[in-house]
């Protein structure tokens, strides 16, 4: 059987794994609009 | 979020949300409402997608030197009730955690806002990171009084980077702004210290009350208040700005000084008698939220 701690840090790693993949996903979308939008700019 | 003894915590991965309450996201706020008006406020239309990624990385910007203050402080924070159950004092993340967390944050927010908008807007950014961490949590906080009238440039940096990123130079008008939030912090956090004064104490902070004593720094509060007041107005004064803006600031500067005066005359010397003292602080928010409104309200509106 796990113990409490086996499960909490699991837990968290979870959690964190699941945040990081939204952030790193958002901060691709950001750099894309970034992009684009100082291609508008530069034309 | 549960309080773990500081041993166990050594192994644990940091929750998500300390890592959150690391960046003081209730100062953040007023940080990034100042930055976002110093952007808006410049005479130039920023793309939203470059104005939205600038006030981003002031919030970054910001969190990396909540969090760089947090490591540094963790002894200091576990001796005041205000801090005590914050993430480090409380034992629930490693002082190692922090820091990993603080400058991958603020070299992230530097790199990014020198992508998105110019070099100038992005050195102002580390400026004010290092100064926040090196020049007044490291070097003054707790050696002098003055700690929070030199360290208070470190939050006077916002409107200044949000006009720099909107238009690559900064000019008369964001210099001001800079005055005001500088010459405002000490009054603020003075307010403050009036009722916390003991905390600061027991926790061997030269804040000004513990130093100079109470009656002290009740006149430093009314003498800061005037500066910040010529501060305020001069933008409207020297025709930086149009009515909205001076009618707002001097109606704002008007309750700021009644309610500094209010502070002088007080002789209380309990924290529970010092409703002045909460007053004038509650309200100095207050302040700040409304003059920088009236900026963005005085440049769009006219």
């Amino acid at each position: 059987m796990p113990k409490p701690e086996d499960e909490l840090i699991r837990r968290r790693q979870r959690e964190r794994s699941r945040l990081l993949a939204i952030l790193l996903g958002a901060f691709v979308v950001l750099m894309f609009a970034i992009t684009i939008a100082k291609m508008g700019i530069n034309r | 979020m549960t309080s773990i003894p500081i041993t166990e915590t050594q192994s644990l991965p940091a929750d998500w949300r300390d890592l959150l309450a690391l960046t003081k996201p209730r100062v953040m706020s007023l940080v990034v409402f100042t930055g976002l008006c110093g952007l808006l406020a410049a005479p130039v239309a920023v793309h939203p997608v470059l104005g939205f990624t600038a006030v981003l990385c002031i919030a970054l910007g910001a969190g990396a030197a909540g969090a760089l203050n947090q490591w540094y402080e963790a002894d200091l924070d576990g001796k005041m009730k205000r801090t005590a159950n914050r993430p480090l004092p409380a034992g629930r993340m490693s002082r190692q955690t922090a820091l990993h967390f603080g400058v991958g944050l603020g070299a992230f927010s530097v790199i990014l806002m020198d992508i998105a908008a110019n070099h100038l807007a992005a050195a102002v950014l580390a400026v004010s990171i290092l100064f926040y961490v090196l020049v007044y949590t490291v070097w003054l906080k707790r050696r002098t009084a003055q700690n929070i009238v030199i360290g208070g440039a470190a939050g006077a940096f916002p409107p200044l980077i949000g006009w720099a990123a909107a238009t690559g130079d900064v000019t008369a008008l964001p210099v001001l702004l800079f005055a005001i939030i500088f010459l405002w912090t000490p009054p603020h956090f003075w307010a403050l210290s009036l009722f916390v004064r003991s905390d600061y104490a027991n926790a061997g902070v030269p804040m000004l009350p513990v130093v100079a004593g109470v009656e002290s720094t009740r006149r430093h509060i009314l003498l800061y208040t005037v500066p910040m007041i010529a501060a305020a107005v001069a933008p409207w004064a020297l025709g930086l700005t149009g009515w909205i803006y001076g009618a707002v600031s001097i109606a704002l500067n008007a309750a700021f000084l009644v309610l500094a005066f209010a502070v002088l005359v007080n002789k209380a010397t309990e924290p529970k008698s010092m409703r002045p003292e909460k007053r004038l602080f509650a309200f100095s928010i207050l302040y700040l939220f409304g003059l920088f409104a009236a900026l963005v309200a005085d440049r769009w509106m006219i």
